[in-house]
């Protein structure tokens, strides 16, 4: 898929991706001669289409391995892959999986956050209940 | 005339040809280390695929090949219970996630090792739930996908792939895995399962898939109290002549077969000096000497 800026008879180039937010990307593109710009708003089976290409609309950082199985699994055995931070604090694949769902951008200041959530418990695993009991109290 | 999409050098920033090949050349990368890849396939259901594959595995495996199996079975895994690797646990690296170990030092990827417990199927989740089986196909195209080029196989002498039932399987994997070797055909002795098996051949033949030949499974009853061979099925001539395959192996019923499976621990290993095993072992053979054909050990 590519836009043509009509006025100009440019193409137009990727200026931000935004989401998935509620199975909905937002790609937002511009013109780099008139500075017009147009977003495109996939609806859920667009944006899982795209999902299951294993590709992401303007690139982005691969989401490591296994993204799909990790993240799109519906009922996942508990700690089939789990995954050690560097300070040694265990996600579970769920957990981790739930985390990928955040917005890239919002990613690295929520596992922070959790991770001093769960440290400050004396807590050595994050959960998605645990990550449910932090934003009920008002994290994210 | 304003400019058409084929005036437009690039994709305008999508990015998704260039992961498209990125993903590709990630795949090539991954499978550079695994001489052969082939596929146990059949058109039909139930006709001994699986438990064929963990003996093949073990046969060679024992021979001192070094052997990874995928169980491309996503739905219906069987391989990890078949090799007794069912609920190990998955360790992540930075070369990716290293695949359960089996004896005889068989590597095995399989999606019972993520699936909740016994009973949970698999299911996607879908931003809405009408999608969940819309997307199903795609969905599993991709995990298996994944499962191909995210788990660090390492060196492998030989990458057996287990395949689910169903005609068009065995086409749409040579289309993920463009350098997969070929296809070993399963079929047993049934009028209904050459029939269905026939169909699966010739959809693989228009694919340009290639096929190394047929094994027959459940071919005669070998009793084992006496010890004497007889027919199963009845239906004779040569399966393998009619579908215009080469034989490889006919192997007989033998109840130890699934009792052995069921348990993880392969037939051909526990129970080396039966018929069966035997027609294991010249099937493992020919297969070898297919796959090197100048001899030696790999
Ligand atoms: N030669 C044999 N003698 C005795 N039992 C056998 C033999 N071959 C297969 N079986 C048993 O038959 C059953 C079906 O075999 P298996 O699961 O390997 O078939 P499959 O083709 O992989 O099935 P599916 O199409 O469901 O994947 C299993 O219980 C297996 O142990
Ligand atoms: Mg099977
Ligand atoms: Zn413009």
């Amino acid at each position: 898929m590519k836009f043509l800026c009509v006025g100009c008879d440019e193409p137009m180039g990727v200026r931000s991706v935004e989401g998935p937010d509620l199975g909905s990307v937002s790609v937002t593109f511009g013109c780099p001669v008139c500075g017009h710009q147009v977003s495109l708003l996939t609806n859920p089976a667009e944006t899982q289409l795209v999902r299951s290409l294993g590709v992401k609309i303007g690139g982005g950082s691969p989401g490591g391995p296994l993204e799909t199985v990790r993240t799109a699994l519906g009922e996942q055995r508990e700690g089939a892959l789990d995954v050690k931070d560097e300070a040694g604090l265990v996600w579970t694949a769920a957990a981790e999986g739930r985390l990928q769902r955040l917005p890239p951008i919002a990613r690295p200041m929520a596992r922070m956050a959790i991770a001093r959530y769960a440290r400050e418990r004396g807590l050595t695993t994050v959960t998605p209940e645990l990550m449910d009991e932090y934003r009920s109290r008002g994290g994210f | 005339m304003p400019k058409r999409y084929r005036d437009i050098v690039g994709d305008g920033g999508s990015n998704i040809l260039a992961q498209v090949e990125e993903r590709q050349a990630r795949l090539r990368t991954r499978m550079a280390s695994v001489r052969k890849k082939v596929a146990v396939t059949s058109g039909k259901g139930g006709v001994g695929k699986s438990v064929l594959t963990a003996n093949l595995a073990a046969i060679l495996a024992a021979e001192g090949w070094r052997v990874g199996v995928l169980d491309a079975d996503l739905n219906g895994p069987s391989i990890a219970q078949f090799l007794g690797v069912r609920g190990q646990r998955l360790r992540l690296s930075s070369d990716g996630v290293h695949p359960a170990e089996g004896s005889l030092g068989i590597r095995v990827m399989s999606m019972d090792l993520f699936l909740r417990d016994d009973r949970a199927p698999l299911t996607w989740e879908a931003p809405s739930p009408q999608g969940s089986f819309v997307w199903r196909e795609s969905m599993e195209a991709s995990a298996l996908r994944e499962f191909l080029t995210d788990t660090a196989w390492g060196e492998l002498d030989l990458l057996l792939l287990d395949l689910p039932p169903g005609a068009p399987r065995l086409p749409a994997l040579a289309d993920l895995l463009p350098d997969l070797d070929g296809g070993l055909v399963v079929t047993i002795p049934s009028e209904v399962s050459r029939l269905v098996v026939a169909r699966a051949v010739e959809l693989a033949r228009t694919h340009g898939v290639e096929l190394f030949g047929l094994v027959e499974n459940m071919a005669g009853y070998l009793c084992p109290t006496c010890g004497s061979t007889g027919d199963l099925f009845g239906g004779e001539g040569s399966a393998a002549e009619a579908l215009g395959l080469q034989p490889l192996g006919r192997i007989p019923f033998d109840p130890r077969i699934a009792s052995c499976a069921d348990r993880g621990s392969p037939y051909a290993v526990e129970h080396p000096d039966t018929e069966a095993s035997q027609a294991l072992r010249e099937l493992a053979g020919r297969l070898r000497a297919r796959l090197s054909p100048e001899g030696g050990a790999r």
